[in-house]
């Protein structure tokens, strides 16, 4: 787990200086600070669950185990990126490793996660289907027809609110009736009021072992409230000015992956360990960057391409 | 060959497909225990059974969410959307999750759903019941279009719309639900983006789509007793669209009519004379002439339902002045 946190936060610092080099165009949206959810749900899931995230997605796919080359060429709007170049930040998927989509409009995609919970009931098999979202999901009304429609159905999903104290730019308290705005709702939908330190890898871990043994016992879906900090702004026009100096500093204090490297520390597990696995890592990411860069930029025709599942774009004869 | 109305062939023809594909499921408000609300699904829960067909919640975007979800994970979904209007509800799932995932995801992603849903006009139930939507779906890269007009398309079109791969919109008329047609026997599977020639003539052309194909045909009639020869060309599918089939009858009759149940403004119809426009000219002996309902809401009241929808006496009126 700590060097799935690791590759997470040295990728996105690594996409972040590519914006600041006008090599990433478009937007992105970096989960930094935000790591230890995507490392403690992506290790307690099987390989063939399904992970539905939001346009802050990249840690996600990447702990589906998605390759960081063609993610980062994703980012450059590479042909070798994982979506051809065709999707960007935004729609990071990779059906091969469970990661059916990165949603760039908030909500939808609680409800497809039902459907590929749907699914897996319907063939008999124990996969789960897991849908992360932010604290400003919880807002709109997908979010409230999804659950209570997964309920109803006995779905095998469990929803993920990473709550990071933002909507956007505003905070979540000034537009949110309930102060935890996920935990508090479960009640309404006859769920379990479940909070969890979302800077901690382990506390994560366990709660998403424990809701994903409930879903595939077929006892139905789960919503956990992950608490955690952006480390950043929302997007990348977003410095996070907004945000009171103090607050920023008492979560940078809570940094999960110094925490937890302090924690393996204590567990006896050796400096000299944790830096090697950070070194391995940072060599992968600089691999990474430069698949990336040596990608082509995609050939005129794939404009045409994929629209249907012929391949093509045609609408007419 | 049997006589069949157009609500049962919709009942019919899913079930061709639930036979056909035992993976194929359904679900949709009151479509099992009631039968539909239109009663299109009448018969299919007693045959397929509870897990097939499911009721949901008033709940359109779980609906329509559900059904691509399980699409795209290895289960063919019919969802149905109780009265098009509705698909507003939704239109986020439609427009952009569903017509947009194969192509964003450089084709990782395919999501074999066809929406059925209950379009159109005549039923006096007013202004968010009663629109024609398909411009809507139509407008959107992604997603095909398929609106029958009679039994036996329905069923052909289905069974074509099932077996696609990729979203379909499937646009049934709540005012052709009563109306019967021949249906042959056995198995019927027609091909999304052929248009049907359903009355050959060599004056002009009317290309109309569901409710207006038979009025289009009765105005024919009665053309033909002023001896004004009417082609009439069903489109059947907008998405594909057959334009070849338009562009074939426009070189061969120089007049184009579009008869289309959408208020005017950028309505298929006009999607369809610009074609001509750009691409058979030279071929036209005078202007496009599109026969729409004005661009207004619905009204309930039957006189001024009535009076927006383009009718027999409108259709045959137009094109008979324009032909003089």
């Amino acid at each position: 787990m700590y060097e799935l946190q690791q590759s997470l936060r040295q990728f996105e610092k690594r996409a972040y200086d590519l914006f600041m080099e006008n090599l990433v165009k478009g937007t992105s949206h970096l989960s930094l600070g935000m790591e230890a959810v995507a490392t403690g749900f992506g290790r307690a899931m099987h390989s063939d669950d399904y992970t539905f995230a939001t346009y802050r997605g990249h840690a996600h796919t990447i702990a589906r185990g998605a390759p960081l080359g063609p993610v980062m060429a994703e980012l450059l709007g590479r042909e070798n990126g994982i979506l051809k170049g065709k999707g960007g930040s935004m729609h990071l998927t990779s059906v091969e490793h469970g990661m059916m989509g990165s949603y760039a409009i908030i909500g939808a995609h609680l409800c497809i996660a039902n459907g590929a919970a749907w699914s897996a009931q319907m063939r008999g098999t124990d996969q789960v289907a897991v849908a992360f979202f932010g604290d400003g999901t919880t807002n709109i009304g997908a979010f409230h027809e999804a659950l209570n429609f997964a309920v109803i159905w006995d779905l095998p999903v469990v929803f993920v609110c990473e709550n990071n104290l933002y909507m956007e730019y505003t905070p979540i308290d000034l537009v949110s009736a309930v102060p935890n705005p996920a935990a508090d709702r479960a009640a309404a939908y006859g769920l379990d009021r479940i909070i969890v330190d979302g800077n901690d890898a382990d506390a994560v871990y366990e709660v998403a072992t424990s809701v994903f043994d409930r879903a595939r016992r077929g006892a139905g879906p789960s919503l956990v409230e992950a608490v955690t900090y952006r480390h950043g702004g929302h997007s990348r026009a977003d410095p996070g000015k907004y945000r009171p100096a103090e607050e920023v500093e008492a979560w940078l204090e809570r940094d999960p992956i110094p925490m937890y490297h302090q924690r393996l520390l204590e567990l006896g597990v050796s400096e000299s360990e944790l830096s090697a696995i950070q070194q391995s890592v940072a060599e992968r990411v600089e691999e990474a960057t430069e698949f990336a860069k040596q990608g082509a930029v995609p050939a005129a025709d794939q404009l045409f391409v994929d629209v249907w599942s012929d391949g093509g774009a045609s609408w007419r004869n | 060959m049997a006589q069949l109305s157009y609500r049962d062939a919709v009942s019919l023809g899913i079930a061709q497909e639930m036979r056909r594909d035992p993976n194929l499921v359904m679900l949709g408000e009151d479509i099992a225990g009631a039968g539909g609300v239109f009663k299109t699904t009448v018969g299919l829960l007693d045959e397929f059974g509870p897990k097939r067909i499911r009721d949901t919640p008033i709940s359109e975007q779980a609906i329509l969410g559900a059904a691509m979800g399980a699409a795209m994970t290895g289960i063919p979904v019919i969802a149905e959307i109780m009265f098009s209007d509705f698909l507003a509800v939704c239109f986020d799932i439609v427009a952009n999750e569903m017509a947009k995932s194969r192509y964003m995801t450089g084709g990782q992603v395919t999501v074999p759903v066809v929406i059925r849903t209950a379009n159109g006009a005549g039923s006096r139930f007013g202004a968010q019941h009663s629109q024609s939507v398909e411009n809507w779906c139509m407008m959107i890269p992604g997603l095909k279009v398929v609106a029958p007009s009679n039994p036996a398309d329905v069923i052909g079109l289905m069974a074509a719309a099932v077996r696609d791969p990729d979203p379909v919109v499937f646009f049934e008329h709540k005012s052709l639900f009563a109306t019967k047609g021949e249906v042959p026997s056995g198995e019927i599977v027609d091909e999304l983006g052929k248009a049907t020639t359903v009355r050959t003539g060599s004056d002009c052309t009317i290309a109309a789509l569901a409710l207006m194909v038979p009025r289009a045909l009765q105005a024919a009639d009665r053309l033909a007793e002023d001896g004004i020869s009417a082609e009439v060309i069903d489109l059947r599918s907008l998405v594909p669209l057959d334009t070849r089939a338009i562009l074939g009858s426009v070189v061969k009759t120089g007049h184009l009519f579009t008869v289309e149940e959408n208020p005017r403004l950028c309505g298929w119809g006009a999607e369809v004379a610009s074609i001509v426009a750009e691409e058979a000219f030279w071929d036209l002996d005078g202007p496009v002439v599109r026969i729409t309902t004005p661009h207004i809401p619905l009204p309930s009241a039957e006189a001024l339902e009535d009076l927006a929808l383009p009718s027999v006496e409108r259709i045959y009126e137009t094109v008979r002045t324009t032909m003089d």
